[in-house]
């Protein structure tokens, strides 16, 4: 996601088409989100990597969050939500 | 003479423009390759405008790991001139040889107009051929344009005087007003507009990009 003191303008032009809509008091923001699928079972290392990962590539710390969380939909998938 | 070479990376769009404009400024234009990490014992290097890698992931993440960035930024580190243009710019955040990092316009536009420029400093390797507080016509052309920095940094760079350019009317929300920034050393700059657009009177609305290359090659034939 962007940090929060970094301006979306993505987000901003979809809340103003949600107020068109008729969608009242919804502010978005908006981000990216990775599924990575790894081999075997995503223990609390590969969890780390992946945060490496996210880091190092998938992220831009100057501008970006993120968070690494295990998918509850399968053992061997994990998302990084930028 | 000096040589002074263009990166192409897939999606670059005007290499051939920068090394059109080296040309024009005497010096020889030597074409590099993304997927070589050699650099042909250039005496400075540009990175091009466009689009690398379809901007996948962000503009320039992609392009910041390709085999000639490696040796572009061993380079940078002692002290080659490297000037990073729009994309360029941007790859040159995303390899950490420039701080900061561009997101989309504030206004959601792409913008391709005229842009006039005050030059905050002449003490960079590409901006010495110029006066402080000199204004210029630079063409823009970008949707991903609005320089940002953490509040720690902005004040580093403007008190190190490492902001090189200023917008005069600021098309897309950049903090400070940033249109291009240089590293503690000076060798390596980066900005949204396109020198290499204005180096003829027949393209360009001014011959004010001339002067970033007769900068380098300046520099260059001083320090020989």
């Amino acid at each position: 996601m962007p940090k929060p003191e970094i301006l979306d303008p993505q987000g901003k032009a979809v809340t103003g088409a949600l107020q068109r809509l008729g969608f009242r008091g919804m502010q978005v923001r908006q981000g990216k989100r990775f599924e990575i699928e790894v081999e075997g079972e995503v223990t609390p290392e590969v969890l780390a990597q992946i945060g490496q990962a996210a880091e190092k590539l998938l992220a831009n710390t100057v501008i970006e969050a993120f968070e690494v969380e295990a998918d509850g939909a399968g053992q061997h998938a994990a998302a990084v939500e930028g | 003479m000096a040589r002074v070479g263009v990166v192409t990376f897939p999606g670059s769009l005007d290499d051939h423009d920068a090394l059109r404009a080296v040309r024009l400024s005497g010096a020889e234009a030597v074409p590099l390759w993304h997927g070589s990490d050699s650099v042909q014992g250039v005496d400075a290097i540009i990175l091009p405008g466009g689009f690398s890698y379809g901007d996948y992931l962000r503009c320039g993440a992609i392009s910041a790991l390709s085999p000639v960035m490696g040796t572009v930024i061993d380079a940078a580190n002692k002290g080659m001139p490297v000037l990073g243009i729009c994309n360029g710019f941007q790859i040159l955040c995303e390899a950490k040889l420039l701080e900061g990092a561009m997101i989309r316009n504030a206004g959601q536009q792409f913008i391709c107009r005229d842009e006039r420029l005050r030059v905050e400093t002449r003490d960079t390797v590409w901006s010495c051929g110029f006066s402080k507080g000199e204004e210029i016509t630079i063409v823009l052309k970008n949707g991903e344009g609005n320089y940002q920095a953490s509040p720690e940094t902005l004040r580093r760079l403007e008190g190190n005087d490492q902001v090189v350019f200023r917008y005069l009317d600021n098309p897309n929300g950049s903090a400070n007003d940033i249109a291009g920034i240089t590293n503690e050393r000076g060798n390596v700059v980066g900005l949204m507009p396109h020198p290499e657009h204005c180096v003829e009177e027949l393209t360009g609305p001014s011959l004010d990009g001339r002067r970033f290359f007769e900068s380098v090659l300046g520099f260059l034939s001083s320090r020989v």
